[in-house]
């Protein structure tokens, strides 16, 4: 080949070829730490989607006991219930998976020794159980 | 159990290839052998043209990272018996994310310049005569760093993470954790000149949390804590400064030419 005319996927002796891989759309699926890093990010999406459902039923509450009606009864619908189950797995998901990081961004300290990890997750577990209970108390009362 | 393994081990002649190709190697299968025993018997009895970057063969010198059967790891901590069960292949890549050269050997420059970037050296903004003696350090203040010291530079981290693969500019796990080293160092006193890097959407920001350079980093350095560590304390700063607390003083730091 003529010098003047160079060639991009010639070798040339200061300037090896490196080979560099596109990274694919798809990168998350064939491994399954990363699949389940993906469900992470996206089950988010679910906890907007618990959050609107809440911030409706607040509408009907505050509207007056039949809009209240109303509500309960559209979302008994098939749809909706689908769509609150699958909410509902993936905000526990969304939250067990974020209390088992916290520990890797918290590093305490008590006389020169790191706290072990299951300490600093467990205060989230018990706030959301006693949450829980008090909300569940104030509902079924 | 069987008396040869094989390894797929990905081949790239810079010269020759347009992309990588794998070639098949039947190796004598020995207990006691890691995947970089196996690849020093290719180079010495089979293959002498096989190309891989090894050194210390004892998990300390960081040169030996390689893709094996698609996981980041330290090819001389790897052994051959892990994956000898049922005939199973023994697939060798270079490690993910950087450019290969050739075979297994991957380009560093653009992960070194991201390292010194992070100012990884003790910085002093007055620096003292050896007369005034050493710096002392409880083993308390030794702790709060030494986790994050124990980085080889084995680049295992840029190879499991996702960021550093989508995002170029991304400054990587083990330049975080190192640039953390330095600002935990009691001795230290230049974390403000390295907020520029890690407080940055390239730097702390640019980290989603995946988490799988904590996972496969061979020295529990744990750079995913490092970062998120360092994203609290960022977050912690601001909403101070918010509030008009007193925050440190940005003054002009003298002691810090390492960088020339």
């Amino acid at each position: 080949m003529h010098p003047q005319t160079p060639n991009p996927n010639l070798y040339t002796e200061y300037h090896p070829r490196w080979y560099r891989r596109r990274v694919s759309t798809y990168w998350w699926v064939g491994q399954r730490q990363y699949r389940k890093f993906i469900l992470r990010e996206l089950s988010s999406v679910f906890v907007a989607v618990f959050v609107v459902i809440t911030l409706l039923q607040l509408r009907a509450l505050r509207a007056g006991p039949e809009a209240y009606a109303r509500f309960q009864h559209r979302m008994q619908g098939p749809a909706l219930m689908v769509l609150c189950a699958i909410s509902l797995f993936f905000v526990v998901f969304h939250t067990i998976t974020w209390f088992n990081l916290a520990p890797r961004a918290l590093a305490l300290r008590i006389r020169g020794r790191r706290l072990p990890d299951f300490l600093v997750a467990a205060p989230n577990y018990i706030i959301w159980l006693v949450v829980s209970a008090a909300v569940t108390w104030a509902v079924l009362r | 159990m069987a008396d040869t393994i094989i390894l797929e081990i990905a081949r790239y002649s810079p010269e020759q290839d347009i992309e990588p190709r794998f070639e098949t190697f039947e190796v004598p299968f020995r207990k006691e052998w890691v995947v970089l025993d196996a690849l020093n018997y290719i180079k010495d009895k089979v293959d002498g043209t096989l190309t891989y970057r090894w050194s210390c063969r004892m998990g300390i010198c960081g040169s030996c990272g390689m893709m094996v059967n698609g996981e980041p790891m330290l090819s001389c901590a790897t052994f051959l018996s892990s994956y000898a069960r049922n005939g199973s292949r023994v697939r060798v890549e270079p490690l993910r994310y950087f450019p290969v050269v050739r075979d297994l050997v991957t380009e560093l420059s653009d992960f070194l310049g991201k390292l010194k970037r992070v100012k990884p050296w003790l910085i002093r903004k007055e620096e003292l005569l050896l007369r005034q003696g050493e710096f002392r350090q409880t083993p308390e203040q030794l702790e709060d760093y030494r986790q994050f010291s124990m980085c080889i530079n084995c680049t295992l981290c840029y190879a499991a993470c996702p960021v550093v693969g989508l995002d170029p500019l991304f400054v990587g796990p083990a330049a975080i954790a190192l640039a953390q080293r330095y600002n935990k160092d009691s001795r230290d006193q230049g974390a403000e000149e390295r907020t520029m890097v890690l407080a940055h959407p390239e730097g702390i920001w640019g980290c989603t949390f995946v988490g799988e350079c904590t996972r496969v980093c061979p020295k529990h350095v744990d750079p995913a804590g490092a970062i998120q560590q360092y994203k609290l304390k960022s977050a912690l700063d601001w909403a101070k400064s918010l509030f008009l607390l007193p925050g440190p003083k940005k003054e002009k730091i003298s002691g810090a030419s390492a960088d020339t």
